[in-house]
C-alpha cells in the first residue's frame, strides 16, 4: 500500500478548483454569437392542441426562429425512446409511449415542451413565448398513481386503463401455495413518494454545428456522453459520428442527468437551423416541471410466516407511475430494478411480484439514486419490521432468525441474483452495539420526560449495483512518466478523478500530481458506460487497474533493455520511493519514470498506451445496517433524528473519505424522502403544487445529527479489486430505518405504519387521534 | 422579468412624487420579495423607485423608552443592533431568524411590513407591541396597519420611513417554520406592557391577528399555564398542503406558551 494508493484517505484533488469557483460547468461555457433557446411549456396537464400560431412571435425583436412539432416532423426527428424492452405478462400488451421532443396534437403534462424559441437574449425569447398563440382544448387529467387504472381520464387514447405494462416476476403458483399454508400472513400497504432530484446545478446544454465537418457538438451536463451521443444519433436518424457530446463539471446528477431530454434534441436541431450555437439553461422552476422525477409507487406487500416466525414467502403488488411517456430506462426501474431485490438479506423461499406501470398526466419518472433498489429495501424492511411487531418478536431477533448466513454464500435468490458475499447478521450486531441499543430504554424514558416519544428503527439493506455494461480505460504515458487517463464514466461530483488516481498510483507507484483524467468527451474517449448504478469505482476502477497493468507490460521490454536482464526476470515493485522494475534475485532496479524516458514515443508523443477493460460478471451487493433513533415532539409532532448509526459492507475500500461522503449524502437524501420531500400535483387540474423550494422541502444540515459511520467489510468475491458499489447505499438504507424508528416511537399510540414523508402535522395527528381513540 | 423604468431618488419627496405620478410604479426596498416576483414575471410594474439612496432611512435610535427603526434597516442590522438587543431582545431574536443570511443582509423591516405577507414574522411584533408606523405623511398605529392578505393601511404613494417600537416588560416571539420555505407556518409574538398583554399571531391566518382570549387569560395571570384548556378556533385559519387549519390552531397554542416561557 502506498501513500496515495488504494485504501488511503486521499483528499479530493477536484476540490481546489471546485471550491474556488474555478470549475467549468455547462453554463460557464460561452461561444461567440451564441443564441438562447427557450421552451414554451404546456400550462395544462391534458389538452388537445387545436392550433399553434407563431406568426406574431416570430417577428418580435431578436427572434431567430420558433420551432414546433411540425418542424421536427418535417425533418424526420423521432421521439426520445425508452430503450429497455420488457416482456409483459402473458395475454397483456406492452404500450411503449416514447417521449415526444415537442408536443404533437396533445399535451399530456404540465410543463411539456410545446415550442422552442431561439433568440438573441433570454428576455426576448420569453417575450416571444408569450406571443405564441396556442389554442388548447382542455381535457380531464389523472395524476394519481393508484387512481390511474380506474380513472376515466386517459393519457393515451389507445392505452386502456392507462396501463403501460403488466409485468411479473417469480413463481406465482409456488408463492400462492406457501401463502395458502402459512401460519400467518402480514400485509402492508405502502406508498413510495414521488421526488424531484434537485441537483445544485440544474440541467443545461449548448449545441453548435460545425458545418465544415458536418458534426453537431453538444455540451451538456450528463452522466455519460456516449449513451447521450448514441441517443441523439438515433433520434436524428443519423450516424453517431455526426454527434460529439461533451460534459464538463456536473453539479449533481442522482440518475436524473442520465436521460436524454427534449431540450438537448431541440438545441442540436436549432443550432443546425439557425447556424449559430444555441444554449439552453433550466431555471429552477423549469427543473421542477421538466426534470424526470423519481420513485412514485403504491404497493401492497405480504409476508407468509410459519409458526416459528420463519419467512415462507413474499408477495408484492406494485403500481408504478411512469408519467405521461416512458423515459429512457423507465421500463426497467420498477420491474427488474426493484423486484430482483425483494429477497433483501433474508432466506425467502418463494417470491412473486406483479408490477403495473401506469401512465398519468405528469412528467416522466425514471431512475433516481438507487433506481428501484431503495423501493425494494423500503418494502422489504418495512414489511419485516411490521411482521416482527405483529408476532411479538424483537425486530432484530426476527431479522436474525431469517437472515441468509455467510455460510450460504454464494446465495442464489428466488428471483435470480447470486449474492457473492456478506455477513448480514454481522453488520446488524455491530450496528446495534455501536448504537448502544442496550441503553435505548433509558433514553426513551428520558425523552418521554421531555415531552418526546423516542423510537429506534433498524434496516438491514442489501442492494445490487456495478453490474451490467463493461468499462474501458486508456492510460497514455508521456516520456516524463506522467499519465493521462481516458475513461467513459462521468463524475457528477463524486470525486472519480481522485479515486482513479489512487488506483493508478497503487499500480504504477507514481505521484497523483503526475496523473490527469479526461472524461466527458465522446471523441477523445472512445467508449464509455457513463455513471449510474454505483458502477464507476467498482467497474471503472477495475478497468483502470487493468489498463495500468497493461502499461507495465508495455514498459517491461524497455526496462529489460535498460537493466540488461531477461523480461521474465523482472518484477514490477511499488515502494514509498515509487514504482519500477527490479531484477529478481538482485538489487538492480529502474524507476518507472526512467523507463518512460527511455521508451520511444509514438506520433502523439506517448510512450505507452495502456488499455484496460472490465466486464462485470455480476452485480456487487453492498449491504449494511442503519440504526436510527428518532424522537417525535408530542406537542407538535416534529420528528428529530437523535442518533444515526450505520455499519456498511462495501468490500474493499478505495478511499474512506470519498466513501463516507457518499454515505452521508445518501443518508441525507434518504432522510429527505422519509421526512420532507414530496412532489404533489393537484388531483383535479393536474397542476404541480410543489414547483419551488418554497413548497418542496429539501433536507438541510440541521435535520441530521452527526452520523456514526463504520465499516465491516467482506471483500466482494466477483470484483477484482474486492469493491462493492457505494454511491446509492445511503439512500437505500435510510428510508426504512427512519420510518421503522417512527413506528417504534408511536407504537404505543397504536400506529403500525406511516407513509413518507412523515411530516410534523401527519405525526401530530397520529398521536392526537390515538389519544382521542383511547379517551373514547 | 419584464422591462421597467428604474429610479433612484435621493430625497423622500422625490420618491413620493414619482409614486404619485405613476400608479403602476413600485417601491424597491431590499427586494427580497419583489425581485423574485419580477424574475418570475408575476408582476409588471412600470417603474421601480429604489429607496436605497434616500438618506436617513436606515437609522436605529433610542426614542423615549423605546426604539425607532428606519424602514430600510435590514433584518441583520436589527438583529445585531445593541440598542434593539437591550430594549427588545425578542425583536432582535425575531429578526435573527428571518430567512437565511443572504435575505437578512438585504431584506428590510419596512419592506417586510409593507408587503404584509401572511407568513412574515415582523407583523406579529408590530401588532403585539403596538408599534407606530411613520410614513412620509402620518403615524399609523400598528394594530390598525395590517388590513388583509398582502394589504395595509398605506395609501397609494405613501412611503413608510420608520417604525417606533415601545419597550415592553416581556416581548418574545415563537415561530414554527414551514420545513420548505422556513416562513412561519405559525408564529406568535407575546408582549406585556404594564398590565396589558397582547398576543399577535402570524402565519396562521390570511393576515396577522390578535388572539384575544389568550390575551385576557394572560392579563389575568401572566404564565404559560394560564393558557391551559384554551384552544384557538380553527375556523378561518389557513389550510394548505403543508398543514391544515386544525394543526395551525393547535400550533398557535403551543407557540403562545413558548413565547411566554
Amino acid at each position: 500500500m502506498t501513500k496515495f494508493g488504494i485504501g488511503q484517505p486521499v483528499p479530493r484533488s477536484e476540490d481546489t478548483r471546485l471550491l474556488r469557483g474555478a470549475g467549468r460547468y455547462t453554463d460557464d461555457v460561452r461561444m461567440p454569437g451564441q443564441k438562447v433557446g427557450y421552451v414554451l411549456r404546456s400550462p395544462h396537464a391534458h389538452a388537445a392542441i387545436l392550433s399553434i400560431d407563431t406568426t406574431d412571435a416570430a417577428s418580435m425583436p431578436g427572434i431567430q426562429a420558433i420551432f414546433t412539432a411540425a418542424d421536427l416532423k418535417q425533418a424526420g426527428i423521432k421521439d426520445i425512446p425508452c430503450v429497455v424492452p420488457l416482456r409483459v405478462r402473458a395475454g397483456t400488451t406492452l404500450h411503449m409511449k416514447h417521449r415526444p421532443v415537442l408536443a404533437d396534437g396533445f399535451v399530456r403534462h404540465v410543463g411539456e415542451p410545446v415550442a422552442f424559441i431561439v433568440a438573441d437574449s433570454l428576455y426576448q425569447a420569453m417575450d416571444a413565448a408569450e406571443a405564441v398563440m396556442v389554442d388548447y382544448d382542455m381535457l380531464d387529467a389523472v395524476v394519481d398513481t393508484a387512481a390511474a387504472l380506474t380513472h376515466p381520464a386517459q393519457v393515451h387514447g389507445d392505452v386502456p386503463a392507462n396501463l403501460a405494462y403488466d409485468w411479473e416476476k417469480g413463481n406465482r403458483t409456488a408463492t400462492d401455495d406457501v401463502f395458502a399454508r402459512a401460519a400467518r400472513i402480514v400485509r402492508l400497504d405502502l406508498i413510495n413518494n414521488r421526488l424531484s432530484a434537485n441537483p445544485l446545478e440544474g440541467r443545461a446544454c449548448l449545441a453548435e454545428h460545425d458545418t465544415g465537418a458536418d458534426i453537431t457538438r453538444l455540451t451538456v451536463g450528463s452522466q455519460g456522453v456516449h449513451d447521450m451521443r448514441d441517443m441523439l444519433a438515433g433520434i436524428f436518424g443519423e450516424d453517431r459520428a455526426r454527434f460529439h457530446v461533451l460534459t464538463h463539471e456536473v453539479g449533481g446528477g442522482f440518475g436524473m442527468k442520465l436521460f436524454c431530454y427534449p431540450e438537448y434534441v431541440l438545441a442540436c436541431f436549432a443550432a443546425r437551423k439557425v447556424d449559430a450555437p444555441v444554449a439552453w439553461t433550466s431555471s429552477r422552476a423549469e427543473a421542477f416541471l421538466s426534470d424526470d422525477h423519481g420513485r412514485d409507487n403504491v404497493s401492497v406487500a405480504e409476508l407468509a410466516l410459519d409458526t416459528e416466525g420463519r419467512i415462507l414467502g413474499l408477495r408484492a403488488d406494485i403500481i408504478a407511475n411512469m408519467g405521461a411517456y416512458l423515459s429512457n430506462y423507465a421500463t426497467y426501474i420498477q420491474t427488474d430494478g426493484q423486484t430482483k431485490m425483494l429477497s433483501g438479506v433474508y432466506t425467502i423461499p418463494a417470491i412473486y411480484a406483479r408490477v403495473r406501470g401506469v401512465y398519468t398526466h405528469t412528467q416522466p419518472v425514471d431512475a433516481y439514486r438507487g433506481a428501484g433498489r431503495p423501493e425494494a429495501a423500503y418494502l422489504v424492511e418495512r414489511l419485516i419490521d411490521k411482521a416482527a411487531r405483529e408476532i411479538g418478536q424483537d425486530p432484530a431477533a426476527f431479522r436474525r432468525l431469517n437472515m441468509i448466513p455467510p455460510s450460504a454464500m454464494p446465495y442464489r435468490t428466488p428471483l435470480g441474483h447470486v449474492y457473492d458475499s456478506g455477513d448480514f447478521a454481522g453488520t446488524l450486531e455491530a450496528a446495534l452495539e455501536r448504537a448502544d441499543r442496550a441503553g435505548f430504554p433509558a433514553r426513551r424514558a428520558k425523552a418521554r420526560e421531555q415531552g418526546r416519544l423516542l423510537g429506534l428503527g433498524i434496516a438491514t439493506y442489501i442492494e445490487a449495483c456495478s453490474g451490467g455494461a463493461p468499462e474501458a480505460a486508456e492510460l497514455l504515458v508521456k516520456p516524463d512518466g506522467s499519465v493521462l487517463l481516458l475513461i467513459g464514466t462521468q463524475s457528477n461530483g463524486q470525486g472519480h478523478e481522485t479515486a482513479y488516481k489512487q488506483v493508478i498510483a497503487e499500480v504504477l507507484g507514481i505521484e497523483p500530481d503526475a496523473i490527469a483524467m479526461v472524461q466527458g468527451d465522446s471523441q477523445v474517449v472512445k467508449t464509455g458506460g457513463g455513471t449510474g448504478g454505483s458502477r464507476s469505482i467498482p467497474t471503472g476502477g477495475a478497468a483502470v487497474r487493468d489498463g495500468a497493468a497493461d502499461v507495465i507490460s508495455q514498459a517491461r521490454p524497455v526496462a529489460a533493455r535498460l537493466l540488461e536482464a531477461d523480461e521474465h526476470a523482472l518484477r514490477f515493485e511499488v515502494t514509498d520511493a515509487g514504482g519500477g522494475f527490479a531484477v529478481t534475485g538482485s538489487n538492480r532496479f529502474v524507476p518507472f519514470i526512467e523507463v518512460a524516458a527511455a521508451a520511444k514515443p509514438d506520433a502523439d508523443g506517448h510512450v505507452f498506451r495502456g488499455k484496460g477493460k472490465y466486464s462485470p460478471p455480476s452485480n456487487t451487493f453492498p449491504n449494511g445496517t442503519h440504526v436510527v433513533e428518532i424522537s417525535v415532539e408530542i406537542d407538535t409532532g416534529v420528528p428529530r433524528i437523535e442518533r444515526y448509526t450505520v455499519v456498511d459492507d462495501f468490500g474493499t475500500v478505495l478511499n474512506p473519505l470519498l466513501l463516507e461522503g457518499q454515505v452521508h449524502g445518501g443518508i441525507a437524501q434518504g432522510m429527505g424522502q422519509a421526512l420532507l420531500e414530496l412532489i404533489r400535483f393537484d388531483t383535479e387540474s393536474g397542476q404541480l403544487l410543489t414547483g419551488s423550494f418554497m413548497d418542496y422541502a429539501m433536507p438541510r444540515a440541521d435535520h441530521l445529527p452527526m452520523i456514526d459511520f463504520s465499516l465491516r467489510p467482506v471483500p466482494c468475491a466477483t470484483n477484482p479489486l474486492g469493491l462493492k458499489g457505494a454511491g446509492e447505499a445511503g439512500a437505500i438504507g435510510a428510508c426504512p430505518a427512519i420510518i421503522n424508528a417512527l413506528v417504534d416511537a408511536l407504537a404505543d399510540h397504536g400506529v403500525t405504519h406511516v407513509d413518507m414523508p412523515a411530516t410534523a402535522p401527519v405525526l401530530w395527528r397520529l398521536i392526537h387521534s390515538a389519544k382521542a381513540a383511547t379517551a373514547a | 422579468m419584464y422591462g421597467f423604468d428604474y429610479h433612484r431618488p435621493t430625497a423622500l419627496a422625490d420618491v413620493v412624487a414619482l409614486l404619485i405620478a405613476d400608479e403602476d410604479a413600485k417601491v424597491l426596498a431590499g427586494g427580497q420579495t419583489l425581485i423574485p416576483t419580477l424574475k418570475q414575471r408575476l408582476a409588471m410594474p412600470s417603474a421601480l423607485v429604489d429607496l436605497s439612496a434616500v438618506p436617513g432611512l436606515r437609522e436605529i435610535v433610542a426614542e423615549g423608552d423605546g426604539v425607532r427603526i428606519g424602514a430600510m434597516a435590514t433584518h441583520a442590522a436589527v438583529a445585531r443592533n445593541a440598542l434593539v438587543r437591550a430594549v427588545l431582545p425578542g425583536l432582535a431574536d425575531l429578526a435573527a431568524h428571518i430567512g437565511d443570511a443572504q435575505v437578512r443582509n438585504r431584506g428590510t423591516i419596512g419592506g417586510s411590513i409593507a408587503n404584509a405577507d401572511p407568513a412574515a414574522d415582523y407583523p406579529a411584533a408590530v401588532v403585539a407591541l403596538d408599534a407606530i408606523i411613520r410614513t412620509d405623511r402620518r403615524d399609523i398605529a400598528g394594530g390598525a396597519f395590517f388590513t388583509g392578505l398582502f394589504e395595509t393601511a398605506l395609501q397609494p404613494g405613501e412611503v413608510m420611513t420608520s417604525l417606533f417600537f415601545p419597550a415592553a416588560s416581556h416581548a418574545r416571539y415563537a415561530k414554527f417554520s414551514n420545513p420548505a420555505s422556513r416562513y412561519a407556518m405559525a408564529g406568535v409574538f407575546v408582549a406585556k406592557r404594564g398590565d396589558a398583554v397582547r398576543a399577535a399571531v402570524t402565519g396562521a391566518g390570511p393576515s396577522v391577528f390578535r388572539w384575544h382570549a389568550a390575551e385576557a387569560a394572560l392579563s389575568a395571570r401572566f404564565s404559560a399555564d394560564a393558557l391551559d384548556g384554551l384552544v384557538l378556533d380553527a375556523e378561518g385559519l389557513n389550510s394548505d398542503m403543508h398543514a391544515d387549519a386544525a394543526y395551525r390552531a393547535h400550533l398557535v397554542g403551543v407557540l403562545a406558551r413558548r413565547a411566554i416561557a
